[in-house]
């Protein structure tokens, strides 16, 4: 039998569970509002970039955000330039390529070291990690004579080579490999799976926002690459972008409104790798939901 | 081409066969590598066409690559014997190149040194050793003082200072502060970090009395009376009461082209920069001099070398284009095209060159100009921003840290000196 | 042949079979040229004539040079104040971006851009930020309030911390979608159980959240520290003209070998600090996976 008290105190729980949901709201609201503010100071410097190429070159030290005569003449100018097209080619060629090479080797080494025991294990684990403890500046003069012996110079594979695995991916890799549960590969084991389809149909499902982010680390790595295609290369056709764009800058005067222009415009192919890419980012919660 | 496949391998075969055959005479292709630069390229490109117009059976072809990274780019490929038969050089290099056998001498039958001594302006002679030239440049380059001739008409000023005190009166006249004393317009550009260490070495410490260097550029000799004199003068041009400020706007040319700076020293490479400048309208004269007309001006160039690579046909004919370059005629292309300075007075000190409102100021300093012998010129320019780094922003004395760099450079000297 | 072996030596052959390709590219891509590095630091070499034996001479040299000092305690600043506060920054963001819905592709994009804009672009619009009057964005504003002007670049105070904000700022996107990459991989059922038992969000994030992204967090502590001690492209194109910032102020060890190789052409030098900054890597990475290593 309900009293006044019990009934009194289900009315107070209920207007608490209310409270608590409305500053549940507000956390909320306030949550948003700091990182949409945050995220806006982030892109200024990006803003700005954009505005200095759509100036006019006596306008560049204008520390005003909107040029007083916007105008369009950069973006043109670096279209019309008929290289352009080739040194985005070339970037995007490598890039791709190094993309892939690097998704498939080193989630399969990272793999490997992650859930296979065999001696040598963490030898070759702090071995490979040891790579990215040297400057690429010291390795492009050996890397220069090799790419000479074998006939490299001035070709994409040239360029590429030295990118095609990471330690960075494998050590990624490594890491997400860890979040696997391994009673999944012992079960795809029983069910009779070779260790090769495992890996591909088993483990890499698994770790899909970590290969994402790989991806995009990669490609943005290879597509502003600067130093070691500026030496194995040498005729302007094969330059890649930025190489070509460094063209901009020469003894006597940097253009900056052009540069600021380039920069804009080879940020598009990374920001379209990126919206592809980071829809399995999300698509990881389904799989990480579904395993639970 | 080792790991070209059989059928590329006779593909190009035959296509270099029928190339034989297209062409009757036997052409020698030859390799020149220079830094890039729109004017620099374009003027090749005419000196190219030139002497293949004159020679048809020689090839040249132009590789460039971006002037930031020139240097490391050829130190990469030439060992490795990727280079090219003639290449370009900064005069500050040649050193390196000689010692690594990179480059090889000039015959003196086709450049006769005593004649080369006669025909180049004097600073030349740097790439002499005994009878032999090893490489020579087209045009030389040397500093001028620009002024914005739109800052100086509003202040009713009529001619650029001819002297250093009158530099000083009208860069202070020009001078502009905001309310809290920031410099908002800079009466003069100022800035080791470009061209004002030459100014200083071979510009201001010979106008104050002194020699700043002894034996060949191999002791430093700065750190004297006339040598403090001449950094204690640049110093007090960036003091709380001068006229300019390092650091100002960035860099000094940026001040400069965007009209924030009366005058702005600076080499005549920067021609072509400021004239692509909109609304910027400059005057140049030469540097200013003493108050009894002493002046001293600093050159540079870059040269042309044959490499080692070149042999037989190949460096008969990279003579002959040796010899096309350093003509009077190349050399009348190169300052119509690219605006540096011919490198022999009888092109250069014409009475249209010499009297040309924008290459003559430049023109007429060569004929007392200085060409410092760098062993390391970004080092040696190093030391110079430090020492005055070490005035502003610790507060230490400029003697004692004139001092300090006129050690750190000897000591970089010494072990040059001593390594070759 | 291979169904007679056991489990576990199944195991290493399968292991040595994936391993084969790569450890093959790493030895003659990675492991040669760093070989090479190690020989070059005991000869003298200046990239253009022979390479002469030079015994000890080029780390007595860095022994006794006092700007490689200078350099290696710059390198350590930007290692020891970069990692921590890019890592609280970027773990902070995307734990809340986590936890919001309402256009979070776009927020995460704005987070993420600064990541994918040209370093070198970026570097010199805050170059032009930090300048002073009449020009810098952040001194026309202090001056507009009436705040006296602040010297970033040209001061051997300031002029580290100042580059390091844009080396944080360029990194922080990527930081954070590896952390959203790690908070999605931890299985919704542990959050779901917490709920249940009506534990509080500050035991959920300490007690569940934390210690299961401890395998993302090992690789963000080790791969930003290794970012930040070979921290280059914004040092480098911020100090254009006076490379490494007043008086040394803020070169890194990266810088210092990079000017040793391309401007000096002293290939032994450079070699001999590729050597201490390929140790100092080493022992730094070697001591955090040690510390951080599942207990």
């Amino acid at each position: 039998m309900a009293t006044a008290e019990d009934i009194r105190a289900s009315s107070d729980t209920l207007f608490e569970a209310k409270a608590a949901r409305r500053k549940a709201n507000t956390a909320q609201y306030i949550r948003w509002a700091l990182l949409f503010i945050g995220g806006i100071l982030m892109v200024m410097p990006i803003v700005y970039m954009i505005s200095t190429s759509l100036k006019w070159p006596h306008e560049i030290y204008d520390v005003s955000l909107i040029p007083k005569e916007p105008h369009l003449e950069n973006y043109t100018f670096v279209l019309e330039d008929g290289r352009f097209y080739g040194w985005f080619l070339n970037s995007l060629i490598i890039a791709v390529i190094t993309t892939i090479s690097n998704v498939l080797f080193d989630s399969l080494v990272g793999y490997t070291l992650c859930k296979f025991t065999f001696p040598g294990r963490y030898i070759v684990f702090i071995a490979i990690l040891s790579t990215l403890m040297i400057p690429t500046e010291m390795l492009v003069i050996p890397w220069y004579l090799m790419s000479q012996s074998f006939g490299w110079l001035d070709t994409h594979w040239g360029i590429m080579f030295p990118g095609l695995m990471t330690a960075f991916g494998t050590f990624l890799m490594k890491q997400f490999f860890e979040t696997v549960p391994d009673d999944f590969i012992e079960a795809a084991r029983i069910d009779g799976l070779n260790e090769l389809q495992i890996w591909w149909t088993v483990a890499m499902p698994l770790v899909t926002p970590a290969l994402a982010a790989l991806a995009i680390f990669v490609f943005l790595g290879n597509w502003t690459a600067f130093i070691w295609p500026l030496i194995v290369t040498n005729s302007w056709d094969m330059y890649t972008l930025p190489v070509g764009l460094s063209t901009f800058a020469d003894e006597a005067d940097v253009a900056w409104e052009l540069v600021m222009t380039g920069a804009a415009i080879s940020t598009i192919p990374t920001l379209i790798v990126f919206l592809i890419f980071q829809r399995y980012i999300i698509r990881g919660v389904v799989m990480a939901g579904l395993k639970g | 081409m080792r790991l070209m496949n059989p059928k590329a391998m006779a593909v190009a075969a035959a296509t270099s066969a029928s190339a034989l055959f297209a062409s009757a005479a036997n052409a020698v292709e030859i390799e020149y590598w220079q830094y890039f630069f729109d004017a620099r390229v374009t003027a090749m490109e005419q000196l190219i066409e030139n002497f293949e117009a004159a020679n048809p059976d020689i090839t040249v072809t132009m590789t460039h690559f971006p002037y930031a990274d020139y240097r490391t780019k050829v130190a990469a490929a030439i060992p490795a014997g990727e280079g090219p038969d003639v290449v370009q050089l900064f005069y500050g290099w040649l050193n390196d190149y000689k010692a690594a056998s990179l480059i090889q001498p000039l015959p003196a039958d086709a450049f006769p040194a005593d004649t080369i001594d006669a025909e180049f302006f004097p600073m030349v002679s740097a790439m002499r050793e005994g009878d032999n030239y090893w490489a020579l440049p087209t045009a030389v380059r040397s500093l001028a003082l620009f002024y914005n001739t739109r800052i100086f008409e509003e202040a009713g000023i009529d001619g650029p200072p001819e002297t250093l005190d009158e530099m000083l009166e009208i860069g202070a006249q020009l001078t502009e502060r905001d309310g809290a004393g920031n410099i908002t317009t800079a009466g003069l550009t100022m800035g080791m970090t470009a061209q004002d260490h030459h100014w200083f070495r071979e510009g201001l410490v010979r106008q104050f009395g002194g020699e700043p260097y002894l034996d060949d550029y191999q002791t430093v000799n700065y750190n004297t009376e006339a040598g403090l004199e001449a950094m204690e003068f640049y110093v007090g041009l960036g003091a709380d009461d001068g006229i300019g400020a390092i650091g100002f706007m960035d860099e000094p040319q940026a001040a400069f082209k965007a009209g924030r700076a009366a005058m702005h020293i600076d080499g005549s490479f920067r021609i072509g920069s400021l004239n692509n400048t909109r609304g910027l309208k400059w005057g140049v004269t030469e540097l200013p001099a003493t108050a009894d007309g002493m002046r001293s001006n600093y050159s540079s160039y870059w040269v042309n070398a044959i490499t080692t690579k070149a042999e037989g046909e190949k460096y008969d004919a990279a003579v002959k284009f040796m010899q096309y370059v350093t003509s009077d005629e190349a050399m009348q292309i190169w300052l119509d095209t690219v605006g540096e300075l011919p490198a022999k007075p009888s092109v250069g000190l014409t009475d249209e060159n010499a009297n040309n409102p924008v290459f003559g100021p430049f023109i007429r300093g060569l004929e007392y100009a200085n060409t410092t012998k760098f062993v390391n010129e970004s080092a040696q320019r190093q030391i110079l921003i430090d020492l005055v780094e070490r005035v502003k922003l610790e507060g230490m004395s400029v003697a004692d840290s004139l001092a300090i760099a006129a050690e750190a450079e000897q000591a970089l000297l010494d072990e040059f000196y001593a390594g070759n | 042949m291979y169904k007679n072996l056991t489990i576990r030596q199944k195991q290493i052959v399968w292991a040595w079979a994936f391993l084969a390709i790569p450890v093959l590219f790493y030895v003659v891509i990675r492991f040669y040229p760093t070989g090479n590095a190690m020989v070059i630091s005991f000869q003298d070499w200046n990239l253009l004539g022979d390479r002469t034996w030079a015994g000890w001479a080029n780390y007595e040299k860095l022994w006794n040079d006092p700007v490689f000092w200078q350099v290696f305690r710059n390198t350590f600043v930007y290692l020891i104040l970069g990692t921590p506060i890019s890592l609280v920054i970027s773990f902070v963001v995307a734990y809340h971006l986590d936890k919001t819905r309402f256009m979070h592709g776009f927020i995460r994009m704005l987070y993420f851009l600064p990541f994918m804009t040209s370093a070198v672009a970026m570097a010199w619009v805050w170059r032009w930020f930090y300048q002073p009057v009449p020009i810098g964005l952040f001194n026309n504003f202090l001056a507009d309030f009436g705040i006296p002007q602040i010297n970033f670049l040209r001061s051997t105070t300031n002029a580290l911390p100042a580059i390091l904000a844009p080396a944080v700022w360029a990194g922080l996107g990527f930081q954070i979608i590896i952390f959203m990459a790690g908070l999605r991989a931890i299985p919704q059922s542990y959050y779901e159980a917490a709920r249940i038992d009506g534990v509080s969000n500050w035991t959920v994030l300490f007690e569940i959240t934390i210690p299961l992204l401890r395998p993302t967090i090992v690789f963000l502590v080790v791969f930003s520290s290794i970012g930040f001690l070979r921290i280059f492209d914004q040092v480098f194109n911020m100090t254009t003209g006076d490379p490494g910032g007043p008086l040394n102020s803020t070169k890194p060890l990266v810088l210092q070998i990079y000017q040793s190789a391309f401007t000096d052409f002293d290939m032994g030098y450079a070699a001999a600090q590729t050597v201490v900054l390929f140790l100092i890597l080493l022992v730094v990475s070697l001591l955090q996976l040690y510390l951080l290593r599942d207990r």
